[in-house]
């Protein structure tokens, strides 16, 4: 019990908050119908993109610009070992963190040298160069055009990953794993560490704290995320594109999180779940459905910056990690 | 065509290239320098003046100089105008935050596109330059609007330069980049100047965008480049330095030029970003920028 | 929350040493060629008129900023090359001349990230009840009992300074640095502030910097005075009271 205590799971209201929303995702696999199934999994699977993200920035304060990388490393990483490799899923997912983990101790590293608005057009510049290295070996990547992972090797454990069941049990249980490793960070010291030099990063330095390897290491937790996010979204949905890697997708986390509400648990998840129905509708009604993204971001700057978690958590909940 | 014509003609075509993009990023130096807050949306703003400058020149349709001429007056007029706008209800608000104001100019870069799509649409169309006549060079003809592009770019720069270093509104923005607090105890209307300067940034991007027009095409995709290489110039020419953004874009355009034409677009684009981020890294003052108080 | 003990050195009563730290900026020679010995135990104040370089040479010894010259030994060690992050590992604490405290946490959570990094712990840190008992404990020698669950950023002024020494506190460190603690007190808030850090230096070694002569009077074991960057004179509050340069500098007579 103690154990479970220092990982932020002691018996209290948050742990039953966060053990109740597994346990309905979990619930409505066997309810939803088939368009909401599929939604429900990329969004959970995205959501860990989220959550990483939500680790730089939302605790640590790392506003990057460039997590498209991570996510891309996880991406190309799983899809290309499968396409050239013969690389199943199981496979794919450690190649596909390993390379996201890669970019952080080379790009992100370098990066964390710099702060503030530096850092935002440094990380901004180093995820511009991937996207750009993506396509100028387009011989195996395809561009923009992207590839099919193959249907072989989209299995784990004997079970196939384009079939519905096992594709929502696999997300569910990156999404579980992930969730679980937030709580944990949020509620531990380590997350009080983070929290403290993004608030006043001189205090904390003359407490002792070694800046630098604390947000490294806070940027390895997150790059992991994105990337074993990356990895099994191109094993679920077997479709790998340059897109993936562009601005969009270092933009869509960054809005994701401020929706939901930046430093709470379950904010990315929020975020992530909201955007997608919004974005869903709006592309019914237009084209032009990054319209919305940009409103949004513009809204939440403005009026909302907490999203909606932080802003209950501030209002009413203040025991919500 | 052997190396010379080949280089001259590259270099030629980075020279154009870079006259442009040193009018486009002396936009986005300025309101780095003056209010030091990042604008992401300035290609949009760029494009934003191509598509209104394709606009303008068929609505007036009677002789393509004389609709060059319309853009070349209007286009600048109605994006100052929207950044204005934009200014005024957005980032002064935030009260110029710096990350705060980066996230607001991704939505409004994002925004500002959709609109252009929906209405413009996701075609590319073409403008027709004011005169369409080749000069002759020693091994080939060439456009003699190219030319026309450098000399106006060439033109602008010292107008602004001038209008910077002799006017009175050019010594208030310097004086608000040098120290926002003193200038407001000199009465300096530190508001109204940062309004001034963002909208005048984007008015400088629409120019260099009127400028480009007839040689590429008006397409609501167009600023992502732009404001890539903008982003590229002005940290590496330093944020604020009117001279550095000029050398930049010179060595960049014609680098990029040069390189794209020799070896692949794509590697010179991958070899710049990476510069830029090492630059930020080692040297964040770029080559003639001061270091930030 | 027992000091770290000793380690083997030349001499051991010296707790913190400097030979010849200088550091410039630009033009400007802030600290000039200072040779500083801090004995252990007491309190060691340092004052000098505005622009002596006071700020400028605590934070060579703490680290925040670089040495252009010179060496600093702390417990027998070469600090010199160190960050400021190591150094306060090392045992030296150091408190802000503008309070600099976590806003948005309250109290005891300020003092928790204190203790959390004395106590170490690995990656999810120490116990939780712990860190608690331990800020609390802190927090009730300066006085602050009853503040504990308070957000940091809405304590009055002088229970902000006071909050910073209880982090300094919860660090259990050998040498306390204390830049300018007593600016903006009340005199009663300086009173009891004077008590805290006599009972504070019966447990470690506190440096302090000061303006305020009755409190440098009524506290300082030794005296350290500078004056444009170099050292004036040093010696007991009674040397100093009698020397003629000191009265100099700080009359301009």
């Amino acid at each position: 019990m103690s154990v479970m205590r220092r990982l932020g799971l002691g018996p209290d209201r948050a742990t039953a908050l966060h053990v109740g929303v597994l346990v309905v995702l979990l619930a409505l696999h066997f309810v939803l119908p088939d368009y909401h199934h599929i939604s429900i999994a990329r969004i959970m699977v995205l959501a860990c993109f989220a959550m990483g993200y939500n680790i730089a920035f939302g605790y640590s304060g790392l506003l990057s610009l460039g997590h498209a990388m991570f996510f891309a490393a996880g991406l190309y990483g799983a899809g290309l070992a499968a396409q050239f490799l013969d690389v199943p899923a199981t496979g794919g997912l450690l190649i596909g963190i390993l390379g996201a983990l890669a970019l952080v101790i080379t790009f992100g590293a370098v990066a964390l040298r710099t702060t503030g608005v530096s850092f935002m057009i440094v990380t901004l510049m180093f995820a511009q160069a991937v996207f750009l290295i993506i396509y100028y070996f387009g011989e195996f990547t395809r561009g923009d055009e992207g590839f099919i992972v193959p249907d072989a090797m989209r299995a784990a454990f004997g079970y196939a990953l384009n079939e519905p069941t096992a594709r929502y049990l696999v997300a569910f249980g990156l999404f579980a794993v992930c969730l679980i490793i937030s709580l944990a960070i949020a509620r531990s010291g380590l997350g009080r560490v983070l929290v403290a030099i993004r608030e006043n990063e001189d205090r904390a330095r003359m407490l002792g704290y070694d800046i630098y390897r604390m947000k490294l290491l806070a940027l390895l937790i997150s790059g992991g995320m994105a990337g074993a996010a990356g990895a099994v979204y191109a094993m679920l949905f077997g479709y790998v594109g340059a897109t993936f890697a562009s601005i969009e997708y270092s933009i869509l986390p960054l809005l994701w999180v401020l929706v939901g509400g930046a430093g709470t648990v379950l904010g990315p998840f929020v975020g992530t779940l909201a955007m997608f129905y919004l974005i869903d509708i709006t592309s019914g009604l237009t084209t032009a459905y990054l319209l919305v993204v940009g409103l949004a971001l513009i809204g939440l700057v403005l009026f909302f910056p907490k999203g909606i978690l932080g802003t209950i958590r501030e209002r009413w909940a203040s025991w919500l990690p | 065509m052997d190396f010379g014509p080949y280089l001259l003609l590259a270099s030629l075509e980075g020279a154009v290239g870079a006259a442009v993009l040193a009018v486009t990023a002396l936009g986005l130096s300025l309101v780095f320098g003056v209010m030091r807050i990042v604008n992401v949306a300035h290609g949009e703003f760029f494009m934003l003046g191509a598509v209104i400058a394709w606009w303008a020149a068929s609505l007036i349709g009677v002789h393509p100089a004389l609709g060059f001429l319309g853009a070349l007056v209007l286009s600048p007029l109605i994006v100052g105008a929207v950044a204005l706008f934009a200014e005024r209800t957005v980032l002064s608000r935030l009260k110029y935050d710096p990350e705060a104001t980066i996230v607001a100019t991704i939505g409004m870069l994002y925004v500002i596109q959709q609109v252009v799509l929906m209405t413009y649409g996701p075609d590319a169309r073409p403008v027709q330059p004011p005169f369409d006549f080749r000069i002759q060079l020693p091994w080939f003809g060439y456009s003699a609007y190219k030319l026309f592009v450098i000399a106006a770019a060439i033109a602008l720069m010292l107008a602004v330069w001038a209008g910077l270093t002799r006017t009175r509104v050019g010594l208030m923005m310097r004086a608000t980049q040098y120290d926002r607090e003193t200038a407001r105890a000199f009465a300096i209307p530190v508001d109204k100047v940062y309004a001034g300067v963002f909208a005048f940034g984007a008015m400088l991007a629409a120019f260099g965008a009127v400028l480009v027009v007839p040689v590429q095409q008006a397409h609501y995709l167009m600023g992502h480049d732009p404001l890539l290489l903008s982003f590229i110039v002005v940290i590496i020419g330093g944020l604020g330095s009117l001279r550095g953004t000029v050398l930049a874009a010179l060595i960049i355009g014609m680098s990029d030029g040069i390189i794209s034409v020799f070896f692949s677009p794509t590697l010179a684009k991958i070899i710049a970003t990476l510069v830029v981020a090492m630059v930020l890294v080692w040297r964040p003052q770029g080559l003639f920028g001061e270091r930030p108080a | 929350m027992a000091a770290l003990e000793n380690s083997p050195q030349t001499s051991p009563d010296i707790l913190l040493e400097t030979k010849g730290l200088t550091r410039h900026f630009g033009g400007l020679t802030a600290v000039d060629d200072v040779d500083f010995r801090l004995k252990r135990g007491g309190v060691h104040a340092i004052i000098g008129p505005n622009g002596a370089g006071k700020t400028t040479f605590v934070s060579l010894l703490s680290g925040r900023i670089r040495p252009s010259a010179g060496t600093v030994r702390f417990a027998g060690e070469d600090v010199t090359k160190l960050k400021a992050h190591a150094r306060v590992a090392r045992g030296i604490a150091y408190t802000f001349q503008i309070t600099s405290t976590f806003q948005a946490m309250s109290a005891r959570e300020n003092v928790m990230l204190a203790v959390q990094r004395r106590l170490g712990g690995g990656l999810l840190g120490p116990e939780e009840e712990t860190l608690r008992r331990e800020a609390d404990h802190a927090l009730a020698r300066v006085g602050l009992q009853g503040l504990e669950g308070e957000k940091a950023g809405i304590l009055s002024y002088g229970h902000q300074r006071l909050l910073e020494v209880a982090m300094g506190l919860g660090l259990a460190p050998r040498l306390l640095i204390l830049d300018e603690p007593t600016q903006g007190l009340s005199d009663d808030e300086i009173a009891a502030f004077i008590a805290l850090i006599k009972e504070i230096a019966a447990t470690s070694t506190v440096l302090l910097i000061e303006h305020n002569m009755a409190v440098v009077m009524g506290l300082a074991d030794r005296i350290t005075v500078l004056d444009h960057g170099r050292v004036l004179a040093e010696g007991t509050p009674a040397d100093i009271r009698a020397d003629r340069s000191v009265q100099h500098a700080y009359l301009g007579g």
